[in-house]
């Protein structure tokens, strides 16, 4: 060991200018933080764009004033043409998979909590922390700019638009979906609305938040394997840092593919490359001829091998959490710590192997369609396992309903009623029909959707009383979730519904399929559902501004919980530990204990064996004061 | 944003503390590790472990061989099917081939030599590698003219492009490895540490692991061209 070893650690002051502090902070806290606001923000887009897809599909050929006014061309009189409607698919989908539930469970509570629960003073590379969010919030910033570059004639017809690549200012992006299937996405504005500038922002700012992602991941990775305090064994961490550190690998290994696609993509529509574009293309009346040899179907492999990781990277913090949060107030144990443990790894794995699932009608050998059907069933052991933890965790318990509890439950509902349909739509005999149909939609917003957004509802409900060291409002918060969880579940089981029927997902509009006629009752049902559960999420905005500022105090560890960030002051210190790093002794979910004084031993606990020697009695603060 | 991340409560609780600040020093219970006196505001607060470093590099090696995984089975699908035009391989990749060959042995070279505490056959070595980057570099570039004068160009067919494109891609990876280089040559002046964090050693060894997976990449970016049509 070099003579460096014996001098004191150096500890960073907090800053103390507004920029350094709030802005261009370091500070794993604040970053975090910044990643929420920033999914906070992207999610009202997102929900915005949604509810009008609804009033489009609901009350078709109605006219919006407001809509008319702003994008006059793309809305003419405030009617949505079909290319706007598909424009509005495309970008809720990027906005919510990229922007929402990227951002917000990895970046935002994994930031701020992942270092906390493993007694670090911060991540392993702040600067690169600094820079992962910047960059994010750039690649935001891109993808707003082609909203507006599509969806406004001037801008479009600008010398600036022209040189983005053109647009039509009849739409508000893109309009091939947030999987951006090639060659419709590949040939540019000949393919039609959307294709111009806006496909171009949207391949930039996908590129760009690779980049991002990719920096987070290294610093979550390194984090987690080198800066656990003393006595942190793996087996020793909160599920919910194995969660982030499996969805940090994830991020690791099939971001980089993404990236290797969009830059190919982006040749293809800039350069005249042909990786995407077969020869001989015909659009309308004319043929294509300038491109020759490249295959659509290449494509979605690079863009699936990202995007069925990428499902897990938007769950796999909500079971990290929704873990933490259920055996904290079923005040139990998690049960079966080493098999979640297993199933996450398993979960993260197997997630690598299964793209192919996406495209059993692109015309793929049934010998690699079965392959792949086989390998995605298996993902329901693992599943089942964690689910069947969940379970087990409540059973028998005296569970404590708090409004995090509440959306924990919640999420463990959500996950089951999405995941059952997987096993329908993981068998390619039973995809096939129902491919393109409502049947999808609802599976994969039940399951990756919104219940990883009722696992970050459970975690800001938890964590907030230690981010703000207030809490939320329990009225408010139980108010929030009963109508959201009742509000979802009305959204997304009567588009199951409509999938089997045979509704096809995607269309702007279906006055010309009479079969249809006899469930739009139940697609006007769906969008009023949808509406008052968007206008339900303004309390959760109220409540969450709010009680910043006014809510009730909350301790250093309100919920009696056992683990480090429950150990340290409301709101953390800048350090998060205030200099005195914490030694720990137990694994992270000792509750009940026989024996014990509480009914919760927190992690600093030493054991009986050591108290003798010093720290006992008040162990899990006695260091610190 | 009205956090309050750090109240004056904490503030004086930090300085109270601060002279305990070593009581508790290493992580995991291996005792202290690297050294902790970085005062840089961009490197890490704590002096993270050599290993630390080397985990880093493993996992920034890792996504760039996932994205050249990507990239090379595009090559593999579109080889397979489609019209198919051949370029010959120009006789500049086999020079740019055996350079960047050469170099992984001078960087080797270099790291062995501060292994033994001799400083300046070490720079020595690490200036020699820096050349043949460029060396390399330049040899592409003509590797392109040299295609160029095949009549193939970039757009040309999609078997061209993978010329192009693949030099590109790495040479611009390879890019990183020279800036990495030039910075440890203009470090190697000092003694013991690159920087204000790393050791000298240790900046030495992830350059010189950087560098071979540089050139193990394009060997296989290389053979794929040759081999697969």
């Amino acid at each position: 060991m070099s003579s460096e070893t014996h001098e004191a650690v150096h500890r960073h002051e907090a800053p103390t200018s507004f920029i350094r502090k709030y802005i261009f902070s370091l500070d794993h806290k604040v970053i975090g933080i910044q990643y929420i606001i920033l999914a906070l923000t992207a999610v009202v887009v997102g929900v915005t764009m949604s509810v009008l897809m609804r009033l489009n599909l609901s009350w078709p050929g109605t006219s919006w004033s407001i809509l008319g006014t702003l994008f006059p061309t793309g809305a003419p009189g405030g009617i949505m043409n079909p290319e706007f409607y598909l424009s509005l698919v495309t970008m809720h989908g990027t906005i919510m998979v990229f922007f929402v539930l990227t951002t917000a469970p990895q970046g935002g509570f994994g930031n701020y909590f992942l270092p906390i629960q493993i007694g670090a003073e911060d991540m392993a590379f702040p600067f690169l922390n600094m820079m992962s969010f910047w960059v994010t919030f750039v690649g935001f910033i891109v993808i707003l700019a082609a909203i507006f570059v599509e969806g406004n004639t001037t801008i479009a017809t600008s010398a600036l638009g022209v040189w983005l690549g053109g647009g039509s200012g009849s739409t508000v992006g893109p309009i091939g979906g947030w999987t951006g299937y090639a060659p419709l996405s590949a040939v540019g504005v000949a393919a039609g609305p959307g294709q111009g500038a806006g496909m171009n922002l949207w391949i930039v700012s996908i590129a760009i938040f690779c980049i991002g992602s990719l920096l987070g991941a290294l610093n979550f990775i390194t984090t987690l394997l080198n800066m656990r305090t003393r006595g942190m064994t793996l087996m020793r961490m909160p599920l919910t840092c194995w969660a982030w550190f499996t969805t940090a690998v994830l991020a690791l290994l099939s971001f980089p593919v993404l990236l290797g696609g969009g830059i190919l993509l982006l040749l293809d529509r800039t350069v005249g490359t042909s990786f995407f574009i077969p020869g001989g293309l015909v659009f309308g009346s004319s043929v294509l001829n300038t491109h020759t040899g490249g295959s659509p179907i290449l494509w979605q492999h690079l863009f699936w091998f990202f995007g069925h990781p990428e499902v897990y990277i938007a769950i796999l913090p909500g079971m990290g959490a929704t873990s933490h949060i259920l055996s904290t107030f079923a005040r139990k144990p998690v049960f079966g710590y080493r098999a979640m443990v297993f199933a996450i790894f398993a979960i993260g794995l197997l997630g690598f192997f299964v793209w192919g699932h996406h495209m059993f009608i692109s015309g793929m050998s049934p010998y690699s369609a079965m392959t792949f059907s086989i390998l995605t069933l298996s993902i329901g052991v693992p599943s089942a396992v964690k689910t069947f933890n969940w379970l087990g965790t409540l059973w028998g318990a005296r569970i404590r309903f708090t409004t995090p509890m509440l959306f924990a439950i919640g999420f463990v509902s959500l996950f089951v009623a999405g995941g059952i349909t997987g096993l329908v739509l993981g068998q390619t005999s039973l995809d096939l029909p129902m491919h393109d149909t409502y049947f999808v939609p609802a599976h994969f917003h039940l399951v990756m959707g919104v219940a990883s957004i009722f696992g970050m509802f459970a975690a800001i409900y938890f964590w907030f009383p230690k981010m703000f060291g207030r809490f939320m409002s329990e009225r408010l918060g139980k108010f929030h979730f009963w109508l959201t969880f009742v509000g979802v579940y009305c959204i997304f089981v009567p588009m199951h519904t409509m999938g089997m029927v045979g509704m096809p997902r995607r269309y702007a509009n279906f006055g010309e399929y009479r079969f249809l006629d006899s469930i739009h009752p139940l697609v006007i049902f769906v969008s009023i559902a949808a509406i008052i559960t968007a206008l339900v999420q303004l309390v959760f905005y109220f409540n969450l501004i709010w009680s910043v500022f006014k809510g009730k105090k909350a301790g250093d560890n309100p919920w009696e919980a056992t683990t480090l960030e429950w150990n340290t002051t409301s709101p953390p210190p800048h350090d998060n530990f205030a200099g005195v790093l914490p030694v720990v002794y137990r694994g992270p979910y000792e509750f009940a204990v026989p024996g014990a004084p509480n009914d919760y031993v927190m992690q600093t606990e030493p054991d009986a064996s050591t108290a003798g020697e010093g720290v006992g009695g008040n162990g899990h603060n006695g260091h610190k004061h | 944003m009205a956090t309050t991340v750090t109240s004056t409560k904490t503030a004086e609780k930090r300085e109270t503390s601060s002279g305990r600040g070593s009581k508790f020093p290493g992580p995991n219970g291996k005792g202290p590790k690297g050294n902790g006196n970085g005062g840089g505001r961009r490197g890490p607060r704590r002096g993270l472990s050599p290993e630390a470093y080397r985990v880093t590099m493993w996992m920034v090696i890792a996504a760039i061989v996932m994205m050249f995984a990507a990239l090379s089975s595009a090559y593999i699908i579109l080889s397979f099917d489609g019209e198919r035009r051949r370029v010959t391989m120009p006789p500049m990749f086999f020079l740019s081939t055996g350079i960047i060959i050469l170099s992984s042995f001078t960087i080797e070279t270099a790291k062995r030599s501060l292994k033994r505490e001799n400083e300046s056959r070490y720079r020595g070595w690490t200036i020699a590698t820096l050349v043949l980057g460029l060396f390399f570099l330049a040899a592409q570039v003509m590797g392109w003219r040299e295609l160029a004068a095949q009549g193939v160009y970039f757009a040309s067919h999609p078997h061209s492009t993978f010329f192009y494109f693949f030099t590109g891609v790495h040479g611009v990876h390879l890019l990183g490895g020279i800036a990495g280089l030039s910075y440890l040559a203009i470090r190697g002046q000092r003694k013991g540490k690159v920087g204000k964090v790393m050791p000298k050693e240790t900046s030495a060894g992830l350059m010189s692991l950087y560098w071979h997976t540089m050139d193990a990449l394009w060997i296989w970016l290389f053979l794929l061209l040759l081999i697969l049509k």
